[in-house]
């Protein structure tokens, strides 16, 4: 097992609505899509957030697109034209995300980095 | 068999207008589509209102129409708008006397009215409305501060009613983001109201096109180095077959990326349940839908299904909500963040002393933690700059100016190393109240006028 960042392993997009923010994370195939399944839970993702997120997290899936949707709560000091934030509208959300670091098993890596010169610096 | 092609015109109040000028010459489309009301937009548009009563409409339309409206004519396309914005009648006649201006002849400029509630609230109260609040669920009564507007988000039907009509020129207020890229669609395959596929399909269309370049490339999380020429963007054009499957493109030999990778990461941009997303027309179920790479930036979108629409439709208000006084302030290395802290404190305890108090501080460090804010890592010791950046939340906009004035001294006051005071503007906050109404009791309210430009050589109707 490999402790790999979700930025090594995923595509992101985060956009706001009143005072709440969507996250939503893509695995780039199933079986990466099965470990965000079963490692980035919406209790996972409101730690993550602690601080930035003060409402609840709901964690949609969508396995059409091998997404997962998180939905955040109270998450922009109030809303874009009202909040004191920098990142007013919450897109940065995403790249934030991709901080946490999820479980992979050894072979679905080197599966995915077999053509990747250095695969060692995801370890 | 009968395909509709739509371009993407802009995807907020002050996007490049470029693409939809290169759309419109060589994207042999039909209908040209804006959206111009991203949420932040109606806040300052009401501002400007504020200053002028004839403001309140986004107030690029003029020019864009004096560039995209020859265009229109000889290319036969037309052009959807909602820059209309919280004044679509002074947006409306500006637009008129563009087109006499440029002396077009028989040109059908459209106008859809109704979504502005502002004046109605009392009555709409009279009527059983609670206009509760849909994410605190906070009571109406409880909201003290003034409003600065109010509307409802219309859908594609008064749009389709306009184009009925003969419009060459759709103008509106607050429709949905999709609306104007849906309504073409009814109006050329005749969909039903209760198509809830068809139109899911066309929900789906609108959502990819209504951010302009996010799905060309713009904005994209993959391998965003690797996309060519975001200098000169393509803005997405949809190819749209009578059962609602199209193809997502963008006109050849301009820049950006069309592909599922890119697709997909808009797919879901401003999302919350992806099995029900609620608009006026349909609610639509994002999870069926599949996407499909059939060529170079060509990507099938087909699958999306729909419910039933609403019996309510959701309305934005937006109230004062006091002013932000904000100031950076920008210290090198060695030790720049111990300075830029302590120049924090040294602020707060000249505000503690003088008896200063704001609903609310604000305090990053950019360069370090102002975009991620309490989940940063890493050695904050070596950084080789970082500003302190401060922001107050205050009643009265006298309140928030003066707290900028505060830092200036520091410069020969406070720590060394001080490069760069900035960011001061004061800016006036406004709250969002979001809420539902009844449809029916907006509906009744909308209307639609046609002006004919250029008949008769005298400009009238």
């Amino acid at each position: 097992m490999a402790r790999v960042q979700l930025k090594e392993l995923s595509q992101v997009r985060a956009g706001d609505k009143g005072n709440s923010v969507n996250v939503a994370l893509f695995a780039p195939d199933e079986a990466i899509y099965r470990v965000f399944l079963k490692e980035v839970t919406a209790e996972r993702v409101k730690e993550h957030f602690k601080g930035l997120v003060h409402g609840e997290v709901v964690r949609y899936e969508v396995p059409n697109l091998l997404a997962l949707n998180f939905v955040m709560r109270e998450a922009l000091g109030g809303g874009g034209s009202s909040s004191l934030r920098t990142d007013n509208l919450g897109k940065c959300f995403g790249s934030n995300l991709q901080r946490m670091k999820v479980e992979v098993d050894d072979e679905i890596l080197r599966e995915r980095w077999k053509d990747h010169a250095d695969p060692s610096l995801l370890y | 068999m009968k395909k509709v092609r739509i371009g993407a015109a802009q995807g907020f109040y002050g996007d490049t207008l470029e693409p939809a000028v290169e759309t419109a010459k060589r994207g042999e489309i039909q209908y040209l589509c804006f959206d111009c009301l991203a949420e932040l937009t109606l806040a300052i548009l009401a501002k400007d209102r504020t200053r002028d009563p004839d403001a309140g409409y986004t107030k690029d339309v003029p020019s864009a129409m004096r560039t995209l409206l020859p265009l229109a004519r000889e290319k036969g396309f037309k052009i959807l708008t909602n820059g209309g914005g919280i004044n679509p009648l002074g947006a409306w006649r500006e637009v008129i006397k563009v087109a006499r201006e440029l002396e077009l002849e028989d040109l059908k400029v459209a106008v859809v009215t109704g979504d502005d509630i502002l004046p109605r609230l009392a009555e709409l109260r009279g009527k059983g409305v609670s206009l509760q609040d849909l994410e605190t669920g906070r009571s109406f009564d409880s909201l003290k501060a003034p409003l600065m507007f109010a509307n409802a988000y219309l859908g594609s039907w008064p749009i389709v009613e306009a184009l009925r009509r003969g419009a060459d020129v759709v103008i509106t207020g607050r429709t949905t983001d999709t609306a104007q890229f849906l309504a073409p669609l009814i109006y050329e395959f005749d969909w039903g109201e209760e198509d809830w596929d068809r139109l899911a399909q066309g929900i789906l269309m609108g959502h990819l096109m209504e951010c302009s370049g996010q799905s060309t490339g713009g904005n994209f999380s993959g391998n965003w180095w690797e996309i060519d020429d975001l200098d000169r963007i393509g803005f997405p054009v949809a190819e749209v077959d009578s059962d609602g499957t199209f193809v997502l493109t963008k006109t050849e030999g301009t820049g950006g990326l069309v592909c599922v990778d890119t697709v997909k990461e808009q797919m879901l941009y401003e999302i919350h349940n992806p099995a029900a997303y609620v608009t006026p027309d349909v609610v639509v179920d994002f999870t069926t839908a599949t996407l499909k790479d059939v060529g170079l930036n060509r990507v099938l979108v087909k699958g999306a299904t729909g419910k039933p629409r609403p019996d309510a439709l959701k309305a934005v208000m937006g109230y004062e909500d006091g002013y932000m006084g904000q100031v950076m302030i920008g210290y090198a290395w060695p030790d720049a963040m111990k300075k830029a802290r302590a120049a924090e404190r040294i602020i707060r305890n000249i505000m503690a002393r003088r008896g200063w108090e704001y609903e609310e501080i604000h305090t990053s460090f950019v360069g370090y933690n102002s975009l991620h804010g309490s989940t940063v890592q890493g050695d904050e010791e070596e950084l080789n700059e970082v500003y302190l950046r401060m922001a107050v939340r205050a009643k009265t906009k006298a309140d928030a100016a003066k707290f900028r004035r505060l830092f200036p001294p520091l410069a020969l006051n406070g720590p060394p190393g001080l490069g760069g005071l900035t960011g001061m503007e004061t800016r006036q906050l406004v709250g969002m109240w979001s809420t539902l109404i009844p449809r029916e009791l907006i509906e009744n309210s909308v209307e639609i006028h046609v002006e004919v430009v250029g008949v008769d050589g005298t400009g009238a109707a």
